[in-house]
């Protein structure tokens, strides 16, 4: 017994040593050109190029060892685990859940509504800004987007990657709306809601009998196409200029937030003159419109037209056999999202006071699907949980001063954030392909509401 | 003898459209060949690689690295064994990173439900092009000109780099249909693309036909890079998305699956760019492109060379 296990030991580690060289080489390829040869402008402007073998070394060096400590170590202990949980027969399901996680909900809640204040309280009026603005408002517009494309790709199981167009609806119907007619943010919130879901009807209306990843490039191309739209009807939207000096938001129309209005909020409340208030305002008004959607979503999928679009997503044909009408059912869930969009869009634009062109690549269109499916596809909890985990993190980067101290002056780590984004996306799908929270909760169900497995379902819930 | 101006205008038009169709299939081969990448990791597991387009754009940037090297070491290098060495050893260093990419973030996740290889291959192209933004700087890299001479046939003018691109590109497809055709490799590629579970019962190892799938799909979209970089004389790094999804375009418009119907979706796109650019608006030409996407999509999804999917209940 000892002989065999030293045997196999040793096993292992002969194969942890090729797997770690063989490693070491193919990283050697790859890096020698990218890594180990750096090209820049000279003064003379002409390309030039020089060597940096020690970076070379470095990523090499990490590359070998990773795979080494992975073969070697890592994966004959989560093997042993595994093997040890099978003997002992036990399977890791406990239905006693903590306090914490029975009432995460409500405590989530709770600390949102508090969130700006407890910010004000900690980091003092100008400091909390930056919580307030980059993190609070920044994740919960991506929360919305993501709750919103969920409705899409989540429930009606159409997966769509030209989202960020009924974004860029919204955001440019406020903007050009507020400036040629004067409307007020309260009044062009629901029409900018209306007119993207309008967008949505009639972008959804040709591609009705296209599936999967057909649809997905008809959206990406329609999604494209509006861009190129903005950028080049420059008459209407100034190109890639963008609108600026866009109207800020008014509380209800009682108190205005321009600093050289009369009824200014501050001073209306005796409050020092600091954008700050503002800021949190602003936060309330995104938070109660991701609350909109939640409810909405939640509410409709205990509806005939939500289950309607479950029902389209696990199997088209059976759903059209059923009578149920897929035309009705997929302009519905085109036009329920889009309009969640055009809300997160006219909301962006009353926020920044500028839109442009850059605002809506397709490079936004992934986010936004990657956080809905990295959250696991129709789960509001997951998806929150992946905007906080995916936004807030690159964000966080632009935080770390400290590396500067680590890696010398010159590093910004705001140059790494999408690399890492795009890394954490794959290596999220990797090790939880389907998402954060990978239980499903059925809709229709047997006296007790049972959570099952995702693998269950085709995506999104069961 | 003066001619009618009628006439005059009329030659000039005509020579005009043939200027315009040069220029359009020398983009289309090049369209083309990536084009070839999508299509082949489609027809065979079913899956868009997004990352492809960022795997054109590395291609372009090893040859470009080659190409600063081998001219620093080597001042009177030969015009042909300089582009040869550019575009074997981007072959070799792009097939290298899509066969890592491929083992890494894919292969894990065949088998699982259908978002997942999207999404990891959406996150790979940030990651790929944001390497590069980080590795080589954010600005647009300009070479000299490898190739300068013209010829010229009337008032039309033909550049030695169109009629190089256009050769090699044929050189490459050539070989690249003995492959697929002619030989136990592509036998097993075109048996994995009909039924991968029944391919492996006979003997196919899947694996590797797709492991080698990617690799030469990497392969040709490093040589459409190398190209791209001697025909505009610049590489950048988010230069992959938009002819990456130009060349997606390609591969649908021809028929996905269909390694005939790439080619002639990529001297399609190539051709009505070149000519929308020429009549119409330069502006509007990428809206034209994707307006074709969506059109041939919505009105005829298998293509124009693709078989008909046969959905079974």
């Amino acid at each position: 017994m000892a002989y065999t296990t030293e045997n196999n030991q040793s096993g292992v580690m002969t194969k942890a040593i090729k797997e770690g060289i063989f490693a070491g080489v193919i990283a050697l390829g790859m890096f020698l050109l990218f890594v180990g040869i750096e090209t820049y402008q000279d003064i003379n402007n002409q390309l030039v190029w020089r060597t940096r073998w020690g970076l070379l070394g470095v990523f090499v060096a990490v590359a070998a060892i990773g795979r080494f400590v992975t073969v070697g170590f890592i994966k004959p202990h989560l093997d042993s685990r595994k093997l040890a949980k099978a003997k002992t027969g036990v399977l890791e399901i406990s239905d006693e859940k903590g306090f914490f996680r029975t009432h995460f909900l409500k405590i989530a809640l709770i600390f949102l509504l508090c969130y700006p204040f407890l910010a004000m309280l900690i980091f003092g009026r100008q400091g909390s800004l930056k919580y307030v603005d980059n993190f609070g408002i920044q994740i919960l517009i991506y929360v919305m987007l993501a709750w919103g494309l969920n409705i899409v790709v989540g429930l009606a199981g159409l997966l769509d990657l030209g989202y960020v167009a009924f974004y860029a609806v919204g955001a440019y119907s406020y903007a050009l709306l507020s400036a040629h007619f004067g409307f007020s943010f309260w009044l062009l919130l629901p029409m900018a809601g209306i007119l993207a879901a309008l967008w949505g009807i009639i972008l959804g209306f040709p591609v009705l009998r296209l599936r999967g990843d057909y649809l997905a490039i008809v959206t990406l191309a329609f999604g494209e196409i509006i861009r190129l739209v903005l950028i080049n009807w420059t008459d209407v939207t100034r190109g890639t200029f963008g609108i600026s000096g866009i109207e800020k938001a008014t509380f209800f129309g009682i108190w205005s937030f321009d600093v050289g209005a009369a009824n200014n909020f501050n001073k209306a409340w005796g409050l020092p003159s600091s954008s700050v208030y503002y800021k949190m305002f602003l936060f309330y008004i995104i938070l109660a419109l991701c609350m909109l959607t939640a409810y909405v979503t939640i509410r409709l999928r205990r509806m005939p037209i939500g289950r309607a679009w479950e029902a389209l997503r696990e199997d088209e044909i059976a759903c059209r056999s059923l009578g149920i009408n897929t035309v009705t059912t997929k302009l519905t869930a085109f036009a329920t999202g889009a309009m969640f969009g055009g809300f997160a869009g006219s909301f962006f634009a009353a926020r920044q006071g500028f839109v442009s062109p850059e605002s809506f690549v397709f490079l936004e269109s992934a986010v936004i699907l990657a956080i809905v499916v990295l959250g696991g596809m129709g789960s509001l909890t997951g998806i929150a949980i992946a905007a906080v985990v995916m936004v807030g993190g690159t964000e966080l980067l632009r935080e770390m001063e400290f590396l500067k101290h680590v890696f010398g002056p010159d590093f910004t780590p705001e140059l790494y954030r999408m690399l890492l984004f795009g890394l954490a996306m794959v290596i999220v799908m990797l090790f939880k392909p389907r998402g954060f929270v990978g239980t499903r909760e059925p809709t229709a169900f047997l006296k007790e509401r049972k959570a099952v497995s995702g693998s269950f379902t085709k995506e999104g819930h069961g | 003898m003066v001619r009618p101006i009628k006439d005059r205008i009329r030659g000039n038009y005509m020579e005009y459209f043939i200027q315009q169709l040069i220029n359009g299939l020398t983009l289309g081969s090049i369209y083309g060949l990536v084009a070839i990448g999508y299509t082949m990791v489609y027809g065979i597991i079913g899956m868009i690689n997004f990352a492809h387009g960022d795997i054109f754009m590395l291609g372009g940037f090893a040859a470009l690295i080659i190409f600063l090297i081998l001219t620093s070491f080597f001042a009177g290098i030969p015009v042909a064994l300089l582009l040869l060495v550019m575009l074997l050893v981007g072959m070799l260093m792009t097939g290298l990173w899509n066969w890592t990419i491929e083992r890494v973030a894919y292969r894990p996740l065949r088998g699982s439900f259908r978002l997942a290889p999207l999404i990891t291959a959406i996150g790979m192209s940030i990651a790929l092009s944001n390497f590069i933004q980080v590795t080589q700087g954010p600005r647009n890299k300009p070479i000299p000109p490898l190739v300068t001479d013209v010829y010229h046939i009337g008032a039309i003018t033909i550049s030695l780099k169109q009629i190089l691109i256009v050769v090699i590109t044929s050189i490459l497809l050539f070989a690249f249909w003995y492959i697929v055709n002619k030989t136990p490799l592509g036998r097993a590629q075109r048996a994995t693309e009909q039924d991968r579970k029944m391919a492996a019962l006979l003997g196919v190892d899947v694996d590797r036909t797709i492991s080698i799938t990617f690799i030469m799909g990497a392969a040709l979209a490093a040589v459409a890079g190398a190209m791209y970089l001697m025909y505009y004389g610049v590489a950048s790094f988010n230069d992959g998305f938009i002819p990456g999804v130009k060349a997606f375009t390609a591969a649908v418009l021809g028929g996905i699956g269909s390694l005939p119907g790439a080619v002639l979706g990529g001297l399609l796109i190539g051709l009505i760019e070149s000519l929308w650019s020429a009549y119409f608006s330069i502006a509007y030409k990428d809206v034209a492109t994707f307006a074709i996407l969506a059109i041939v999509l919505i009105f005829k999804p298998t293509g124009i060379l693709g078989r008909p999917e046969v959905e079974k209940v």
